[in-house]
């Protein structure tokens, strides 16, 4: 299907589809096994300019936006969403800076982080915060002319790999939520360490790691915005970053949907490619079907965040919701379009359905999700009925 | 250090096939790709830039739609790049071909290094690296595996030969033609790509470069091509099927019935 | 003129030309030509290359017309006789060389012209006798410690000088690193014409004329080729393409020493040689290759074939997808682009069998192919085809050939 990308958008879909072809697809078994970082792709991406897509020309990037990050994304995760996660999460880490960092900031962090010299990441989840994001505990307290932090961050995507953290932390706990702020800590920051490697189900080659702060000492020039800010900036960062994680799911249905077809014609049963079976057929057309609709929430989304829509909270879960719900669908059903081979490690689909489960609950569960949609609605409801649109009671 | 790269833009032989039933190529398909060979070419030359600063200019010498080779080279470093075309250069074996391109270095100022690819994968001859070496009358050294350095305008390499490789000096300038050993060609980058889109790339007729125009194209030429055919196909002889402990013993009964023992001596 | 032009009064509009161009330069689209319904065929002049094969295709109507008129040659009269380059190397006359020697000798069957012995070096007056045993008639020698074997530039000066002073009328060399890399310096100091890899070699009757044959478009289609107007006719031929010369039991040949001609300085400096080791690497020599390709899947699997090889006692060779997916280096690769291959057995596991690489092994007396896909082009040139996953048949050879049953 045509969504008339323009040759820029183009160019950037189909290196990155070329890098995915020839970089990510001889190694995504072994890291999937290994659970080995792939610094060779990301040295790769950044040769290839791909960190730049999402940062602004003034500091070295190529001026694209979350779209042109979906894209990415996307190719990636057709062919591995684990490595593809390397490259996601650092624009998750680098987009706190985009939309808030001060010029002085921007100009230190922003150049290196578009060249792919180095890496972020984005560390807000604790043990007890995951979905209930306000009740973090990690404390960063002002004294003299640093904050010092003191707390752990749980789960965090490229944690031990990337050079710069964007840490949401309670600035002054007394005011709760309304207490904390984001600040830039980086790696070599005294009192900085991490934890053990997690041994994940899925998307085993991307590193996810405890932070661990203990008496952390962080200049106070590196907060972002200002003091009590911390959980906006963190909303709105994951506002804009949701369609990345929608486009990661997308790419794995995709490239799970694309393996089951191509299998489906190869493999003979009854005397004939399992492929001309209705029943198979139509799995095929279901999952197509979902595949699609998925893709277009998604590139809405991303299009309506580049274009500055003001709310765009509601389309952007639902991209999320819809998209990851459907990356688990199309994995279950590829595994079970290739039988008893693609149950085997042999075989790539088992790894796509594995990967797939993450995007269901990472970036805020589904259940979140739905709940920010339902409310969005009420909402929406509750100020009057659109105009030209059927009043709830005639 | 001035580097210019000679690349050729070739159909991707790898994919050429012959249509059985009227035994010509079919060309449906078949792609223009730089010849792969001068990919490596034009990645030690950027490989060269990134260590001791320069330029790299790609030329190939070609038809109109060569010029989308160029735009490639662009984007996998180069900084620029010129077309040398003319209908007068058509129909040139390697001698012509040579002439042509030696002539155009020159009106490029000639440069310190010119690489090329060892052969080119549709005439396969590695004739042309030698030929424009003679023509410049500077040095050159085939099948280039590595570059270990260069100072003070004396270049060290090795040239893969068969039973191993040789090392040796040369001064600057010289033409080198380097095998697939020598690197791994880096992807385009997208810095690369715009670059290539927006480049302005000048076409040297037979004119601008200085040409004996007797030298050139056809005419230039003194080998000729007098008749093109399709090889036979063979019909290829007995096979097996079956479980391996089957098929592999009456491999070796048929090995042993004409004669032929693999066993190591 | 236009070098290449259709005679619209002979063209019968039948299209075989435009099938038969490689470039797609062709189209019917020009006026009537001698059928009043058919249009005539019009050549695309900024897309065609002139490789002739439309001239080929249409011989019955011979409407495709390509004029050439060649730069001034070599005054061809004063040119008779059969030169070939005596390669060598540390010592050693290289091993194509009885092949080349044996190629010209069935060209002087011909043209009854003697061969001659090109050979130029230090202390290489040592190959002399071998050379005259092969049924040389002439040796040209320069024999000189100022001429190191490494150093090309020389090589080519020298080699230029003889075959101008001796005008032989063919010039032969092998295709090997060496030859297609001194020969092309040579032609286009003399100006002359070189064809490479030649895998046929012959005189036409009519014209006198070498005609050198060799594969192109990657092996995919052979070419005829001639160079009419310049001397000496120059080619290359590859290792074991040609039968060697057989050895003659009463040489009468004789050496011809030519210190006349100044040895010049080399431009080049040679610093050492480092001889590759692997056993497994000697592919040009070895009797038994067992070759890896795409369907060796992991750069691990080669082990597999490494095992093979050693049971074997056999050298290790890959295609070109083996080597491009920097599994195996390109010294072991076979084909088209890398090395022509001609050992008693050779044993492709998981290659498909694409024209490149068969153009580098099927002079295989026996040639063995693995695979899994039974419609692989490799099963066509195959003595012996296993269908078969050769992850289970190569290590079930494995342990054939190791326990000796």
């Amino acid at each position: 299907m045509n969504y008339f990308l323009t040759e820029d958008q183009k160019m950037i879909k189909d290196l990155a589809a070329q890098i995915a072809r020839e970089k990510l697809l001889p190694i995504r078994a072994e890291l999937d096994e290994t659970g080995e970082f792939p610094w060779d792709v990301v040295q790769t991406l950044a040769k290839s300019d791909l960190f730049r897509v999402f940062v602004p020309t003034e500091y070295d990037g190529l001026g694209g936006g979350m779209f042109e990050m979906c894209l990415v994304v996307e190719e990636l995760s057709k062919v591995c969403s684990g490595i593809a996660l390397s490259y996601a999460a650092s624009g998750l880490g680098t987009i706190p800076i985009i939309l808030f960092g001060s010029d002085e900031q921007k100009k230190k962090y922003l150049p290196r982080l578009a060249a792919g010299e180095i890496l972020a990441a984005f560390g807000l989840t604790e043990a007890g915060a995951g979905s209930d994001a306000a009740s973090i505990k990690t404390t960063a307290k002002p004294d003299g002319d640093s904050y010092v932090l003191n707390g752990t961050k749980q789960w965090i995507t490229n944690g031990g790999e990337a050079s710069i953290y964007t840490v949401v932390a309670l600035t002054d706990p007394a005011r709760g939520v309304r207490g904390s702020s984001t600040i830039l800590v980086e790696k070599d920051h005294p009192g900085f360490t991490f934890g053990k490697k997690e041994n994940k189900m899925g998307i085993r080659a991307s590193a996810t790691r405890e932070l661990v702060f203990q008496d952390c000492r962080v200049p106070k020039s590196n907060l972002l915005a200002k003091e009590g800010m911390g959980f906006l900036v963190a909303m709105k960062t994951l506002d804009q970053s949701r369609p990345g994680v929608a486009s990661q799911a997308l790419g794995i249905a995709q490239g799970a949907l694309d393996y089951a077809i191509a299998y489906s014609r190869e493999r003979k049963q009854f005397g004939k490619p399992i492929s001309s079976f209705q029943g198979v057929q139509f799995m095929m057309a279901d999952m197509a079907t979902q595949v699609e609709a998925a893709r277009a929430l998604c590139y809405a989304a991303a299009r309506s965040i580049d274009a500055g829509e003001k709310d765009v909270s509601r389309l952007s879960a639902m991209a999320k919701v819809f998209a990851s719900d459907t990356a688990m669908k199309v994995t279950t059903d590829a595994v079970q379009i290739c039988g008893g081979y693609g149950y085997m490690k042999e075989y790539p689909v088992e790894k796509m359905m594995r990967d797939a489960k993450i995007t269901q609950i990472y970036e805020g569960t589904n259940q979140i999700q739905r709940e920010v949609i339902a409310l969005g609605l009420i909402k929406e409801s509750v100020r009057g009925p659109a105009r030209g649109s059927i009043p709830a009671k005639a | 250090m001035k580097v210019i790269v000679c690349i050729k833009q070739v159909p991707d032989t790898t994919n050429v096939r012959i249509n059985p039933e009227t035994n010509t190529l079919v060309r449906e398909g078949v792609q223009s790709i730089i010849n792969p060979f001068d990919v490596y070419a034009i990645e030690e030359a950027v490989r060269l830039r990134e260590k001791h600063g320069g330029t790299v200019t790609v030329i190939t010498m070609g038809p109109p739609q060569a010029v989308e080779a160029l735009r490639e080279a662009i984007s996998l470093g180069a900084d620029d790049a010129c077309l040398v075309s003319d209908r007068a250069f058509a129909g040139a074996d390697t001698l012509a071909t040579a002439y042509a391109l030696a002539c155009a270095v020159k009106k490029l100022g000639g440069a310190d290094i010119i690489l090329m690819g060892r052969q080119a994968i549709d005439g396969d001859t590695g004739q042309v690296g030698p030929g424009v070496a003679e023509n410049l009358g500077i040095s050159h050294v085939t099948d280039i595996r590595k570059i270990e350095e260069i100072v003070d305008g004396r270049i060290v390499v090795e040239r893969l030969m068969e039973e191993g490789y040789a090392r040796l000096a040369a001064r600057l300038p010289v033409v080198l033609t380097v095998v697939k050993e020598i690197n791994i060609p880096r992807l385009p980058s997208l810095k690369g790509k715009m670059a290539a889109k927006k480049a302005e790339i000048p076409v040297l007729k037979a004119a601008d470069i200085g040409a004996d125009t007797e030298r050139l194209g056809l005419n230039g030429s003194p080998t000729q091509v007098m008749k093109i055919f399709t090889p036979p196909k063979p019909s290829g002889g007995k096979r097996f099927t079956g479980e391996p402990a089957e098929t592999v013993g009456a491999l070796l009964a048929e090995l042993a019935a004409a004669g032929i023992t693999i066993r190591k001596k | 003129m236009d070098p290449i032009r259709v005679i619209v009064q002979n063209c019968v509009g039948c299209g075989l030309c435009v099938k038969s161009c490689p470039y797609d330069a062709i189209a019917l689209s020009g006026p009537v030509g001698a059928k009043l319904d058919k249009p005539s065929a019009v050549i695309d002049l900024g897309v065609c290359t002139l490789c002739g094969a439309c001239v080929e295709a249409c011989k019955r109507y011979q409407a495709i017309v390509i004029t050439r008129r060649t730069f001034k040659g070599q005054d061809i009269k004063k040119y008779s006789g059969i030169a070939i380059l005596a390669e060598h190397r540390r010592g050693k006359l290289g091993s194509v060389v009885p092949e080349i020697i044996g190629a010209a000798r069935e060209l002087q069957k011909e043209l009854s012209a003697p061969v001659c012995a090109v050979l130029v070096g230090n202390g290489v007056r040592k190959f002399t006798d071998e050379l005259l045993s092969y049924g040389v008639d002439e040796v040209w020698m320069i024999d000189n410690p100022g001429i190191g074997d490494f150093d090309e530039d020389v090589h080519a000066e020298l080699v230029s000088e003889i075959l101008m002073e001796k005008k032989p009328e063919i010039f032969l060399g092998g295709g090997t690193v060496v030859g297609r890399s001194l020969l092309p310096r040579v032609a286009a100091k003399i100006l002359t014409g070189l064809t490479a890899d030649c895998t046929e070699l012959s005189i036409d009757p009519a014209t006198m004329l070498l005609r050198q044959t060799r594969p192109a478009f990657g092996g995919n289609i052979m070419a005829t080729i001639l160079t009419q107007n310049h001397r000496p006719q120059m080619a290359t031929v590859r290792h074991k393409v040609m039968t060697p010369a057989e050895k003659v039991s009463n040489p009468q040949g004789k050496v011809i020493e030519l210190n006349h001609i100044p040895v010049p300085a080399t431009k080049l400096e040679f610093l050492e040689f480092v001889e590759e080791k692997s056993a497994t690497v000697n592919l040009v020599e070895a009797d038994v290759i067992v070759s890896g390709g795409r369907g060796i899947k992991d750069p691990k699997n080669f082990e597999l074939i490494e095992k093979l090889a050693l049971a074997t006692g056999g050298a290790v060779g890959a295609s070109r997808a083996a080597v491009d997916a920097g599994w195996i280096p390109y010294s072991h690769q076979v084909g088209q682009t890398g090395k022509t291959v001609k050992p008693k057995v050779y044993i492709a596991c998981g290659i498909s069998g694409a024209i490149q690489h068969l153009a580098g092994m099927k002079g295989a007396d026996m040639i063995v192919a693995i695979n899994s896909d039974p419609n692989a082009p490799i099963f066509d040139v195959a003595h012996f085809g296993i269908v078969g996953d050769l992850f289970k048949v190569v290590p079930e050879l494995v342990k054939r050939l190791e326990s000796g049953s």
